[in-house]
C-alpha cells in the first residue's frame, strides 16, 4: 500500500471581492475565449479560414441597416425582461418565471386582438391589450408572491412551475384560435384590419419598443435607487429580519416588487405581441425569461450596466446564428455555439468569485 | 390592498364578459366567389436561360425541419437539384418553426440578397404574406399554401401537387396488398382495415387520406379504414404511439401523411405492410414497405427560379401534376407488393393522366349513405373559413383545379376518424 498522502494538483477557494477592473478583465477574457472556441468549432466543422468566421458573426448584427435594427430590437426585449425580474433578484427573490409572465402578457393581448377586433374601436382594444396583458404578467408572478410571503414556499420552483402552466395555456389557445381550421397554428393576426397593432413610429417597425424599453430602464434605476421602494428592496434582500426590525412590512414588499417585475415582464409580452409580431405562439418569448436571469446576474443587477450584458448577448447569438446560415450548417449549430459562449461566460463568474490555488509538490498547503 | 384585488377581480370579470361575448357572434353571410383563379400547371425550360439572366438571380429557402424530417428532406433535396441545374447561387434556412421565426427568416434572407424565397410548410404562409407586403420587390413562394389566389399580392404565390393522385396509386397497391393477404387467408375480407396516421384534421390530409382510402376501394372493395391524428408534422414518438394505437385497434396495413420514421419503423417491428409519403423507406423497412408517392419539387422550383430570371410574372397558383412529373411513386418494392402491383400501378397511372379514372369521382364514394352532388368548399382563403365555391363539377370534386393546395375536406363513408 501507498502510504503517501495524496495531495490534489489544485483547490479552489473562495476570492476576496476583486477590483471592478480585474473582474472585467476576466470577463473579457471569457468572451474572446468563447470566440476563440466557436472559431476553432466552425473552422473545423467546414474548413472554413477563422476570419471569414469572425466576419460573418460580426456582419450578423452589423450587417445592414435591417440587421442593426433588429440587433437593437432584440436588446430591447430582452433588456425589458432582464429590467423586469431585477427588483425581484435585489430582493433575493429567485423569479425565474419571466418566460411564463411574458408570455401570459402575449396570451392576453393576442386575445384581445382576435375576441375583440371589430367589436370595439382599434383603440380600446389597444387599450384592452396593455392593462389585460400587464395585469395577466402581475396576476402570473402575484401568485408565487403571494404563498411565499404568506407560507414561504420556495418563490424559485413555484415561478419555474408557473412557466409550464403558461406555456400549456399558450398551446391550448393556439388549437382554440387556430387558422386556418385544424392547422393548430394561428399565424399572423388580423393581417388585413391590422387592429390591435401599434402604430410605426417614423415608420420603423422596432423603434416603439426600443424607446419604450429605454424609459423603462432609466425608471428602473430611479426606482431601485432613489425611491423609499427601492430602498425596501435592498433592506429586505440584505435581511429579512432587519427589514422586519426596521418596521418594513416584509411580506408586503415581496407581493408588490413580484407583482412588478410580473407586469413588466407582461409589458414585454404585450410588445412582443402588439409592436413587433402581431401573432401567438407558445415559443414567441424565445427563453428570454431564462436569458434575463444570466443578463441581470452578469451585471450585478444594475439597469444601466444591463444594456451592455444584453448587447454582449444578443451580439453573439446573432452571430452564431450568420455563421450557421453562411456555412450551410443546420441552424441547430447556432445554438450549439450560442451555448459555447453561454458557458464561457458563465463559467467567467466562477473565476471571479473563485481562485484555483496549485498544491506544492511537497504536499504541503500554500 | 383590497382595493387593489378588487379592482383586479373586476378588471378580470370584464375579460371574461368580453369573450363570452364574443362566442354568440352572428355566423358571417356566404360570400360570392369574386376571385379570378390564376392556377397553371406549365413547365419552363431551363436551357433557355442565358448566364446573365441566372447571375441576377439569388433563392432563398425555408424548411420548418431539418433533413431528418422526410418530407423537408425531399424539399431540400429538390432546391438543391433545382438551383445546381439551373447554376444560380442559394441560401438554406431549416429549421424554421410556423412563427415569427419564418418573418424574420424572410426578411434575414432578403437581406442576404435573395431575390426569390421559398418556404416549404403551411404554417409559415401568415409570416411570408407579411414579409411579401414588407419587400415587394422580392418574390415569396410558399409551398402547400391557400391565400396566394385571394391575398392580391403580385409577389407572392402558392404551389402545391396533385398528391392525390400519388395517393391515390399508392391505394391500388395497398388494396392488391390487402387482396392478396385475403387470398392468402391471414384475413378474412371484412378485416381489410387500414390505418392512417395524419398530422392535422384539414384540407391537406382528408384530401390526401381520402384519395389513398379510394385508391384502396378500387381494387379491394371490403376495405375500410381508421384515422388518427399527430397535431404535429414531425414527431417519431407520437406516430409511434399512432401506429400502436391503430395497429392494435386490428388494422392490417398503415399509411400516413406526417414526416419521421416513427410510423414505418414499428410497422416493420410488427411485420405489418405500408405505404409511404415523401420517399422510399426499403432501405431501413425492406420487409414491409410497398411503395411511396411523393412530390417532385424540381419542376416548380425550375418555374419560379426560371421566370424570376426572365423577368416574367408569376402565377398566383402553380400545381405539379402526374402529366408535368410533379407527382411521382418510388421504385416498388417488390419483396412486400403483390404480385402484379406494377402492373396495375402503370395501367392506372395511364388512366388517371388521360382523366378515364377521376379520383374524386362522385359515384365512388357516399356521404352519410348518400352520393353528393353539390358540395362548397373553403376555396377563398379570407381566414373566416367561408364554404365558398362549388367544388363538384361534371361528377366528381374539382381538387386542385380553382387552386393548388387541396380543398377536399369532406368525411366520406368507409373512414372512421377514431379521435373523434
Amino acid at each position: 500500500m501507498d502510504n503517501k498522502v495524496r495531495n490534489p494538483l489544485f483547490h479552489v477557494a473562495k476570492r476576496a471581492a476583486l477590483p471592478w477592473y480585474k473582474s472585467w478583465v476576466i470577463r473579457f477574457g471569457a468572451v474572446l475565449a468563447a470566440l476563440i472556441v466557436c472559431g476553432l468549432i466552425t473552422t473545423l466543422v467546414t474548413g472554413e479560414d477563422p476570419i471569414a468566421v469572425y466576419v460573418s458573426m460580426w456582419e450578423g448584427s452589423f450587417g445592414t441597416t435591417r440587421r442593426l435594427w433588429v440587433l437593437l430590437q432584440n436588446i430591447a426585449m430582452l433588456l425589458c425582461v432582464s429590467l423586469a425580474v431585477t427588483p425581484a433578484f435585489r430582493m433575493r427573490c429567485w423569479n425565474l418565471g419571466g418566460e411564463g409572465q411574458a408570455l401570459i402578457g402575449c396570451l392576453c393581448s393576442a386575445a384581445c386582438m382576435i375576441l375583440l377586433s371589430g367589436k370595439l374601436p382599434n383603440w380600446a382594444v389597444i387599450v384592452c391589450m396593455i392593462v389585460s396583458s400587464i395585469l395577466a404578467g402581475a396576476i402570473w408572478a402575484g401568485i408565487p408572491a403571494f404563498f411565499k410571503a404568506k407560507y414561504n414556499t420556495n418563490e424559485t420552483l413555484f415561478t419555474l412551475m408557473m412557466n409550464y402552466v403558461a406555456t400549456q395555456l399558450v398551446a391550448y389557445f393556439c388549437v382554440v384560435w387556430e387558422n386556418p381550421k385544424g392547422s393548430g397554428q394561428i399565424g399572423i393576426i388580423n393581417p388585413n384590419t391590422q387592429i390591435g397593432w401599434f402604430p410605426l413610429i417614423g415608420g420603423q417597425k422596432y423603434l416603439l419598443n426600443i424607446i419604450v424599453v429605454a424609459l423603462i430602464c432609466v425608471a428602473m434605476h430611479i426606482y431601485l435607487n432613489y425611491t423609499k421602494h427601492g430602498y425596501e428592496i435592498a433592506v429586505v434582500g440584505e435581511s429579512e429580519r432587519t427589514a422586519r426590525y426596521v418596521g418594513i412590512k416584509v411580506g408586503r414588499v415581496i407581493v408588490r416588487t413580484m407583482v412588478l417585475s410580473g407586469a413588466l415582464c407582461g409589458l414585454a409580452g404585450l410588445l412582443l405581441v402588439g409592436s413587433t409580431n402581431h401573432t401567438l405562439t407558445p415559443t414567441l418569448v424565445e427563453g428570454r425569461g431564462f436569458t434575463a436571469v444570466m443578463v441581470a446576474w452578469l451585471a450585478k443587477f444594475n439597469p444601466i450596466w444591463m444594456i451592455l450584458t444584453s448587447l454582449l448577448i444578443v451580439f453573439l447569438s446573432r452571430g452564431a446564428g450568420e455563421i450557421a446560415t453562411n456555412f450551410e450548417l443546420n441552424q441547430s449549430f447556432g445554438d450549439i455555439l450560442t451555448g459555447v459562449i453561454l458557458f464561457f461566460i458563465i463559467g467567467s463568474e466562477f473565476f471571479i468569485n473563485y481562485q484555483i490555488k496549485l498544491t506544492k509538490s511537497g504536499g504541503k498547503e500554500e | 390592498m383590497k382595493k387593489i384585488i378588487a379592482l383586479v377581480l373586476a378588471a378580470v370579470m370584464v375579460f371574461a364578459l368580453c369573450a363570452c361575448g364574443s362566442k354568440t357572434a352572428e355566423p358571417e353571410a356566404t360570400p360570392e366567389p369574386t376571385f379570378p383563379f390564376d392556377n397553371d400547371s406549365t413547365p419552363f425550360d431551363i436551357s433557355t436561360l442565358t448566364a446573365d439572366e441566372v447571375k441576377t438571380v439569388k433563392v432563398g429557402f425555408i424548411f420548418l425541419h431539418d433533413d431528418t424530417s422526410t418530407y423537408d428532406l425531399n424539399f431540400m433535396n429538390a432546391a438543391k437539384e433545382a438551383c445546381k441545374n439551373i447554376g444560380v447561387e442559394y441560401v438554406l434556412k431549416t429549421n424554421i418553426p410556423e412563427g415569427q421565426e419564418c418573418y424574420d427568416a424572410a426578411a434575414e434572407l432578403v437581406d442576404a440578397g435573395c431575390n426569390i424565397v421559398f418556404a416549404d410548410s403551411f404554417g409559415h404562409e401568415s409570416f411570408m404574406i407579411q414579409a411579401a407586403k414588407e419587400f415587394p420587390e422580392v418574390q415569396f413562394c410558399h409551398a402547400t399554401g391557400t391565400q396566394a389566389h385571394s391575398a392580391g399580392l403580385p409577389n407572392f404565390h402558392n404551389a402545391f401537387a396533385t398528391i392525390f393522385e400519388g395517393r391515390y396509386l399508392g391505394g391500388v397497391a395497398a388494396g392488391l396488398k390487402l387482396n392478396q393477404m385475403i387470398e392468402e387467408g391471414k384475413i378474412t375480407a371484412d378485416q381489410a382495415k387500414i390505418g392512417y396516421i395524419g398530422a392535422y384534421p384539414y384540407a391537406e390530409v382528408k384530401s390526401g387520406y381520402t384519395s389513398f382510402f379510394l385508391g384502396a376501394r378500387s381494387v379491394c372493395p371490403s376495405a375500410t379504414m381508421e384515422v388518427t391524428f399527430t397535431n404535429s408534422w414531425f414527431s417519431p414518438d407520437l406516430e409511434k404511439e399512432a401506429a400502436i394505437k391503430l395497429i392494435n385497434n386490428g388494422c392490417v396495413l398503415l399509411s400516413e401523411h406526417a414526416d419521421s420514421m416513427g410510423a414505418p419503423t414499428e410497422c416493420e417491428d410488427k411485420g405489418i405492410p405500408f405505404v409511404f409519403y415523401n420517399g422510399s423507406a426499403a432501405k431501413d423497412c425492406p420487409n414491409t414497405f410497398i411503395v411511396a408517392s411523393r412530390i417532385n419539387w424540381v419542376t416548380f422550383m425550375e418555374v419560379m427560379i426560371g421566370r424570376v430570371a426572365k423577368g416574367e410574372t408569376l402565377n398566383a397558383d402553380w400545381t405539379g401534376t402526374l402529366a408535368n412529373g410533379a407527382v411521382e411513386l418510388t421504385e416498388i418494392n417488390e419483396n412486400v407488393a403483390a404480385p402484379g402491383t406494377a402492373e396495375k400501378l402503370e395501367e392506372v397511372k395511364k388512366a388517371l393522366i388521360a382523366g378515364e379514372i377521376k379520383v374524386f369521382d362522385t359515384s365512388t364514394f357516399t356521404v352519410g349513405g348518400k352520393a353528393v352532388d353539390s358540395y362548397f368548399a373553403d376555396v377563398n382563403d379570407l381566414g373566416t373559413f367561408t364554404p365558398d365555391t362549388e367544388s363538384i363539377v361534371n361528377g366528381e370534386f374539382a381538387e386542385s383545379v380553382f387552386r393548388s393546395a387541396p380543398s377536399f375536406d369532406i368525411d366520406i363513408d368507409g373512414i372512421t376518424n377514431i379521435d373523434a
